[in-house]
């Protein structure tokens, strides 16, 4: 195993993990027994070139997508033996996605889309309203409540759709491209938001970016090439 | 924020889409209430009528006349104990839109045959016969429009003239009447057969029809043949019903308007049905990739299903109420005016019920496919390549 994975309670074990994908007659191997573990509090960079299955990685770990053959465990499930029901409920509370092109609904106000997966928890309006506030600030948007996606920078979007995805507190991030559409300085605000996330509050960063810059931010970094990882130690 | 906060942002996310939606909903749903109120208004005058009443038309239709020959040969016919002939003035007082129900009959037996519906004091029945120019006016007439025994009132037709040319006849009110039983309409007027038939330009000696009593039920069935028989193959043959079967063929001439009117609504109401599908099937798609995220985010397939099912049940009642609104507010507006054609129009609850029953319908009908599409959808697909 590549990894220095906590041998008890890894965030993510990956054993022999077959991943492939039919169009038409044709079948495309992705993954062919992919073996990976994440300690809980990792903060990761995926690197590795345009279709050697970056994102089809962040699908599977996020539960979005399901494996072939092999073990897929993440955050103490086993997501090859879910139900599509029981996933979707899973992913609402161990899962925060954030997209390269920040995904909001632009019909609803920064809140309201903070506020969206609160919408799938029992909590009560006043501490839905707490959380969302308390998400917004973290990332430094207490100010902007009440703006629509269509009224804020790039930087301000992807900001926004940090905290949706911190704010029903999951323990496993999962970024792909995060910072592709932003330039360097928002870019780097951004960034510096995900370490604090990982440093401050604890949580497992899983992040797939080109950028090498980016991938300073982690505490480490996996090649992805050919269905397989190379790992690159960038912080001690 | 709540399900119902996002499913109505959803709906006004283009505000002129859902609007125009909405008026084309409302527009079906109004025809489809106006249309129900009066069809259950004209079957509810279908049961006023006595079984032992005939009425002679002449078979084309109703609204073609029979000579008034045929009066005194029926009522020879044996079997028949009173009979009285009718003659459409097609009346209106001052304005077209004043429409008055007033008949040419033959006074001393139409007031024979109307004894049992109708009161009639000994001088206005004396009066009646007596006086050439002299018309009965129903009590309900008589307060609708404020006039007294002993008015002149001028009365126009929209069908006969004078021999001056003048549509107007001077009539004198020379007695009314009031209801001997509930379901007599006296908002009605009666004039001399004699003094308009020499006066009118055309279709002199001719009348609408007959309307007769038998002896008893049991003889209707022989009256009915003799009649009939009589005037086979002549120029205006005859078909002979119970008033009951009459009043229920003027409403069936109304109701085969009504069904062509219904047709027509049903084929706009199945138009709109498919416009407002299709335009659900394509708001739906174009936010597949949202539908993904909030996927992403842990909304089941049964939530999302449940949402846009939700959206187009609250565009088509949002669509739909507004819609009865104005179908009550045509209704009241031509009630009094039709008074005389369908005295029992109205909004009736039991038809605003399977309105709102219909909407929800509506909506589920056109919001299925899409929410199913929603429900089904792949979060890998929809989040796409980017
Ligand atoms: N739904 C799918 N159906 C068929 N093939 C797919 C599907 N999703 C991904 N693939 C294929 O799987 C491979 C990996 O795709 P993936 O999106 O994971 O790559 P990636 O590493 O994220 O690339 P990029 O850096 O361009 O985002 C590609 O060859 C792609 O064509
Ligand atoms: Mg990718």
């Amino acid at each position: 195993m590549l990894s220095p994975a906590d041998p008890i309670d890894p965030m993510i074990d990956i054993v022999d993990l077959c991943k492939r994908f039919t169009k038409g007659k044709e079948t495309i191997t992705i993954f062919d027994a992919l073996n990976l573990a994440i300690p809980r509090g990792d903060f990761v960079a995926v690197m590795g070139p345009s279709g050697s299955g970056k994102t089809t990685l962040l699908n599977l770990l996020g539960g979005i997508d399901r494996s072939d053959s092999g073990a897929i465990e993440v955050a103490g499930e086993r997501l090859d033996r879910l139900s599509e029901s029981e996933l979707s409920r899973w992913r609402a509370s161990h899962i925060g996605f954030i997209f390269q092109f920040y995904n909001l609904m632009p019909m609803l106000t920064a809140a309201q889309n903070v506020e969206l997966p609160l919408l799938l928890t029992r909590l009560g309006r006043k501490e839905r309203r707490e959380r969302v506030e308390t998400a917004l600030g973290v990332v430094g948007l207490a100010d902007r409540v009440k703006h629509y996606p269509k009224e804020m920078s790039g930087g301000q979007q992807q900001r926004v759709a940090i905290a949706r995805a911190i704010v029903s507190d999951p323990a496993l991030l999962l970024c792909d491209e995060p910072t592709g559409d932003l330039d360097r300085s928002t870019a780097d605000e951004v960034l510096s938001i995900l370490q604090v996330l990982n440093r401050d509050l604890g949580k497992t960063i899983v992040m797939v970016t080109h950028d090498p810059a980016a991938a300073q931010y982690a505490k480490r970094s996996l090649h992805l090439d050919k269905g397989h990882f190379i790992e690159k130690e960038l912080v001690a | 924020m709540n399900d119902l906060v996002l499913i109505r942002k959803n709906l006004f996310r283009r505000k002129l889409r859902a609007i125009l939606m909405m008026v084309s909903i409302l527009i079906a749903f109004a025809i489809f209430a106006v249309l129900a109120s009066f069809e259950r208004a004209f079957n509810a005058g279908q049961d006023r009528a006595t079984p032992d009443r005939l009425v002679v038309l002449n078979k084309i239709n109703f609204t073609q006349p029979l000579p008034i020959s045929y009066y005194n040969r029926v009522a020879a016919i044996d079997g028949v104990a009173q009979i009285t002939h009718f003659s459409w003035f097609g009346g209106y007082y001052q304005e077209p839109r004043n429409f008055i129900a007033a008949f040419a009959v033959d006074p001393e037996n139409w007031m024979k045959l109307r004894d049992t519906d109708f009161v009639f004091s000994p001088e206005a029945r004396a009066a009646f016969i007596r006086e050439r120019t002299g018309v009965l006016v129903g009590a309900r007439m008589m307060e609708k429009w404020g006039w007294k025994v002993g008015d002149h009132i001028p009365i126009s037709s929209s069908i006969w003239s004078q021999k001056s040319g003048s549509h107007a006849w001077d009539f004198i009110i020379v007695g009314s009447f009031t209801a001997r039983i509930p379901q007599a309409d006296t908002n009605v007027m009666l004039m001399g057969y004699d003094y308009f038939n020499e006066t009118r330009s055309f279709g002199k000696d001719l009348i609408s029809w007959l309307a007769l009593r038998t002896t008893s039920v049991a003889a209707n069935e022989r009256v009915i043949e003799a009649i009939d028989g009589m005037f086979a193959n002549s120029p205006y043959e005859t078909t002979t019903d119970s008033e009951k079967a009459f009043s229920k063929a003027f409403a069936a001439q109304l109701g085969n308007i009504a069904l062509i009117v219904e047709l027509v609504v049903g084929a706009a109401f199945v138009t709109i049905l498919m416009i407002v599908g299709n335009t659900m099937v394509m708001t739906v798609r174009e936010r597949t990739r949202e539908i993904g995220v909030l996927k992403t985010l842990g909304f089941s397939g049964g939530r999302i299903l449940r949402m846009v099912l939700g959206e187009s049940i609250l565009l088509a009642l949002l669509g739909g109420l507004p819609g009865l609104g104005v179908a009550l507010l045509l209704i009241t507006k031509v009630r009094d005016s039709l008074m005389n054609f369908v005295p029992a129009l109205s909004l009736y609850p039991d038809i605003a019920a399977a309105a709102v029953g219909l909407m929800v319908v509506f909506g589920i009908i056109t919001g299925l496919v899409p929410a199913l599409n929603a429900m089904r959808l792949n979060i890998v697909t929809a989040l796409g390549r980017s």
